[in-house]
């Protein structure tokens, strides 16, 4: 196709699909500010660590809305880098990916994955009536770098996840502030998110770990909170830790939130007390 | 010793109820009173007549009457002395099909209205927090 038309025709696809988009820019969706949540390091919508009841995006009935973000965690001896998206259908359904790049700064090497989600809410809704919002996902979780799980005695280079997570909101709760909490219940076999890849020769079971989080909003905008998340122990040359951190989230508006937190991961691949920081900015449409 | 427990008892309860009164006018207050809740109902009315999500709704009601009622409501709610003369949420929003994102819409827009009058967060939330039950009878 001779590159005149092809351009012309670009713009004229451009300028058709534009109003669409720019209306989606102009109200990234009609739920309230900050109740999309962040994205998680495994690409669900939630906290950093933790997947929440809520959905991405501040798609509302009748409203699709996606997100993309970008993480990046750096402890003692490792780094975590995550690029995902996510969209969402009608505050019903939410489909989400990850990459992530788990840089082995003191063992040498790099570990990969990538993350397919689905989250459905089932009930309730996180800030009307007395009921918290119930939602239960699935992740699919496939590790692109299964040598060196496989030496260490991971059994699998992918599985799923299962959970149902339950959040809700309190609008004016101890001192007369926003609280949000929510807690999950996870279904894996997944040693460090399987980074080092599925079930182990310590233990080749599925196990339920719990996971929570509480924040509360200072003001419209700002959040602080903690969040907690229970690991398995599968594989024996190293053990594995939960996962802590307490967190500051900044929502200047339903288009972009940041997270900064300090993190305790814990014990990895052997390498004690891994602490540091975790950064993560998300964009929403 | 009968008559002694009821006296404590009511004492406590007109304490009890007199503590609610006062955080409840508190509210009032820090809302700025009946002109304050008028001039945030207004510049929520404004917001919302702007807002093409949620303005047709608004398309055949009598604005004025509108901002009277809700200012009535607003001053009730938060512990002023109003009384509410219109119908109950259920019965003037019956059949209007108003959905979870219409609702967020006008509370998107009553947060504007407070952020903009200076409303303390503490107080905003009290009055969500009071506002927010109507909910139910609102949203289909």
């Amino acid at each position: 196709m001779p590159k005149r038309i092809f351009y012309g025709l670009s713009v004229l696809l451009l300028s058709a699909v534009q109003p669409a988009l720019a209306q989606q820019f102009e109200s990234p969706g009609s739920r309230l500010l900050a109740t999309g949540g962040a994205s998680t390091i495994e690409g669900s919508g939630g906290g950093g660590i933790v997947p929440w009841a809520t959905l991405s995006s501040y798609a509302d009935e009748g409203e699709w809305g996606a997100t993309v973000q970008m993480t990046e965690v750096q402890v003692d001896d490792f780094s975590l880098s995550v690029q995902g998206a996510s969209f969402n259908w009608n505050n019903r359904v939410e489909v989400s990916y990850a990459r992530q790049q788990f840089d082995l700064e003191t063992i040498g090497g790099e570990l990969e994955q990538s993350v397919w989600g689905v989250k459905a809410r089932l009930s309730g809704d996180l800030v009307y009536g007395a009921m918290p919002q119930v939602s239960a996902g699935i992740q699919h979780k496939r590790n692109q770098t299964f040598a060196l799980p496989q030496a260490v005695g991971a059994t699998d280079d992918s599985s799923m996840d299962y959970y149902v997570s339950a959040a809700k909101a309190w609008l004016a709760g101890p001192f007369s502030r926003t609280w949000v909490a929510n807690v999950t219940l996870r279904n894996t076999e997944a040693n460090q998110l399987g980074l080092l890849g599925f079930g182990g020769d310590k233990r080749n079971s599925r196990e339920w770990v719990g996971e929570a989080s509480v924040a509360v909003f200072l003001d419209r905008y700002w959040a602080v909170g903690v969040e907690y998340r229970q690991k398995p122990d599968l594989l024996s040359f190293a053990k594995e830790d939960d996962w802590k951190d307490v967190f500051v989230a900044y929502f200047p508006s339903k288009h972009v939130s940041l997270v900064g937190a300090y993190a305790d991961l814990g014990s990895i691949a052997g390498l004690a007390s891994q602490t540091g920081w975790y950064l993560s900015v998300q964009a929403s449409f | 010793m009968k008559i002694g427990l009821s006296a404590v008892l009511l004492l406590l309860g007109s304490m009890i109820s007199g503590a609610v009164q006062a955080q409840s006018s508190e509210l009032y207050q820090q809302l700025g009173e009946r002109s304050g809740i008028e001039t945030i109902v207004e510049e929520m009315l404004l917001g919302v007549a702007d807002d093409e999500r949620i303005a047709h709704y608004f398309a055949d009601v009598d604005i004025l009457r509108l901002h009277k009622l809700i200012s009535e409501q607003v001053c009730n709610v938060s512990g002023g002395p109003c009384e509410y003369t219109g119908e109950s949420m259920a019965v003037s929003h019956n059949n209007l099909g108003i959905n979870n994102a219409d609702f967020n819409a006008l509370v998107e827009h009553l947060i504007a209205a407070m952020e903009q009058e200076n409303v303390p967060v503490s107080a905003q939330n009290k009055l969500l927090a009071l506002l927010a039950p109507m909910h139910q009878d609102i949203v289909e």
